[in-house]
């Protein structure tokens, strides 16, 4: 199953280059969105190894993603300069900062993840909540990285190919690990933690290790992300950012990732397409903001998905049944 | 001195605030095992409960701000919040009550963000300036108090903290000499047994949540004295610092939950006294992570052991 994925991610990936070799002159819109599907593809991915995977239920990936995007964008403005080497140096100073950015925010996962992982259930999730919160108040203050302000003036790096690579990695890098026998303690964590930890499986470990990584992949996306929109805003890193990427795991499915890869590409067109049917003239008058205000149908959507169908789209995890 | 007990006497009001909203945290664990992530929106529409009926309120008792206008919109918004809090577990914890854990929690943090940005659409989006229901001044401390005179003390914040202690006094009473609080008692400490006893549980559970969520709507009530703008938003940070409170003072545990909104009150105006208030914020939730690792069971808390 695995060799499938593979290949079909390899030819993804070459299809993603020769693309973006081709399609050059797209509405600055709907790039917008196309990048924006890809890196939410990595939020909510790398979000799956943590929350669906290993079940260990977590609040706050838009922290990691935040550290992840004011280093490199700090990198990038600062030592920028020194690969001013042509578009190769450019390039690789970029990629450089992006990974930079991604191990900072492993970095800060593992920091986060040993003291809170002791925790679990309602308690993980407004400890990483918290935690959420923290890197967002650091940065708030932070004057070398704009504090209140938010910092700009990062050149657009990011495009259709490194966006879409790093998407294809992620997904890779979930899927070979979960299903390798190795990564089968992921599984065996989120069914049954007190008998994986009786078969001698340090749960710990990978609860963190899973953490490690999921943080280090919303790292590269914050990278991404801050090297796209050529501004940050602490605000932008707030607890619905986390949120966003919550339900779009919920609703693929926890521990499916090519569900929650569909519900990621779902969730970001499906706003502005709200955004589009809110203009149009059949649609009466106080209908109107409630399409235009996406959370509103997010929250719906959840507590109805909770009520009728807890694995989600594509899930395969039983959340039906009460775990004694 | 006398700026450090100035600091005391803003943080104990704040403080009174979160205290009666962390009460509702702590009763609905109490009896079900989970965080109600909704409780601090239920908080914010106590307020908005206030803003609309204070207008016909206010007419009724005479026009002008008068502590009887105040009391019944401090009862309104009790009434309109206990239902609002009743309707919720009615629809939507209910029918999960057999489920795992988790996706309770999901839910409630669904109803939560529901609650927000429907208010938001029924609201808002803007800050609104609540009425004055009392009227609000300093009060005046005599010279020959010595130095305590320097001292600012409002109206405002002797009302917080003498309307939260009455209603704590109350919920006292409640669970300790009625038998929907005995009840409540039994259920928390089994409730397998409980209902075994006879206990009717889902009575039980509606009338804590019900209770619960009174006692948010007085706190909304309560914060608009003080800081009359309110916008559908507020319940957010309100709450986490509630649920922080009632982690604190071990959760589940109905002192605790007072002990500990007291406690973050004051923690909250010494840092904004000494060191800046932008880090408000982060150092109440290091509080929260430092306490779930050195003491999980809060200060009051007895611990729980981990049955397979």
């Amino acid at each position: 199953m695995i060799e499938r994925t593979k290949s079909i991610l390899l030819l993804a990936l070459v299809l993603c280059g020769v693309l973006s070799l081709f399609v050059t002159n797209i509405s600055p819109y709907y790039y917008d969105i196309i990048i924006g599907v890809g890196i939410n593809i990595i939020l909510a991915a790398s979000l799956n190894l943590v929350n669906g995977y290993t079940g260990q239920f977590s609040l706050g990936h838009a922290g990691f993603m935040a550290v992840g995007a004011y280093f490199s964008s700090w990198l990038t403005l600062s030592f920028g300069y020194l690969l001013g080497l042509g578009a190769l140096g450019t390039t690789t100073a970029y990629v450089v900062a992006l990974i930079a950015g991604g191990l900072l925010a492993a970095l800060t996962g593992l920091a986060v993840g040993i003291p809170s992982l002791r925790l679990r259930g309602d308690y993980l999730a407004i400890v990483t909540l918290g935690f959420n919160e923290i890197i967002k108040g650091v940065i708030q203050n932070a004057e070398p990285l704009g504090a209140q302000r938010g910092l700009g003036g990062m050149a657009q790096h990011t495009n259709f190919f490194w966006t879409y690579a790093f998407a294809a990695v992620t997904v890779y890098v979930v899927l070979s690990l979960v299903h390798s026998t190795y990564g089968s303690g992921f599984l065996a964590v989120r069914d049954d933690e007190i008998a994986a930890e009786a078969m001698g499986i340090n749960t710990t470990k990978y609860k963190v290790l899973a953490f490690v990584i999921g943080a280090f992949f919303a790292g590269v996306a914050g990278g991404l992300y801050a090297h796209f929109k050529q501004f940050v805003h602490p605000e932008g890193f707030n607890f619905l950012r986390s949120f966003d990427i919550v339900v779009m795991v919920i609703l693929g499915g926890m521990g499916s990732t090519a569900g929650v890869c569909f519900a990621a590409v779902l969730l970001t067109i499906l706003p502005e397409w709200l955004r589009a049917v809110a203009g149009s003239p059949w649609l009466p008058e106080w209908l109107r903001p409630i399409a235009e205000n996406r959370m509103i149908l997010y929250s719906l959507l959840l507590i109805i998905l909770m009520l009728t169908r807890p694995q989600g789209l594509f899930g395969e995890v039983n959340l039906k049944r009460k775990k004694t | 001195m006398i700026e450090f007990l100035q600091q005391l006497i803003n943080g104990l009001s704040q403080g009174s605030i979160y205290a009666l909203i962390a009460l509702g945290y702590t009763m609905v664990f109490g009896v079900l095992r989970f965080i109600n992530f909704a409780h601090g929106d239920v908080f914010m529409l106590g307020a908005f409960a206030g803003l609309y009926t204070a207008p016909t309120l206010l007419k009724l008792f005479g026009g002008g701000p008068s502590l009887a206008a105040a009391t019944a919109v401090l009862l309104a918004a009790m009434l309109i919040c206990a239902f609002i809090g009743i309707v919720i577990e009615r629809l939507c914890y209910r029918p999960l009550r057999e489920r795992p854990r988790l996706t309770v929690l999901i839910t409630a943090i669904g109803v939560s963000l529901f609650i927000e940005s429907t208010g938001q659409y029924v609201f808002g989006v803007n800050p609104q300036s609540f009425p004055e229901i009392i009227t609000d001044r300093a009060i005046e401390i005599p010279q020959s108090w010595g130095a305590i005179s320097a001292l600012t003390i409002t109206a405002g914040q002797l009302i917080v903290v003498g309307v939260t202690l009455l209603l704590l006094i109350g919920l006292r009473a409640i669970v300790l000499y009625t038998r929907l609080g005995m009840a409540m008692r039994a259920l928390s400490f089994n409730p397998l047994v409980a209902s075994l006893m006879g206990v009717n549980t889902d009575v039980v559970i509606s009338f804590t949540f019900g209770l619960g969520s009174a006692l948010a709507g007085a706190a909304g009530i309560l914060t608009s004295i003080q800081q009359p703008s309110i916008d559908p938003l507020m319940g957010i940070n309100a709450g986490l610092k509630a649920f922080v409170a009632a982690v604190l003072g071990g959760i589940g545990n109905i002192p605790g939950a007072a002990l500990g909104g007291v406690l973050i009150g004051f923690l909250e105006a010494l840092v904004v006294g000494y060191i800046n208030p932008t880090y408000r914020d982060p150092i109440v939730f290091a509080v929260l992570i430092l306490i779930l690792l050195l003491k999980p069971s809060g200060l009051l808390g007895k611990s729980e052991r981990e049955k397979v």
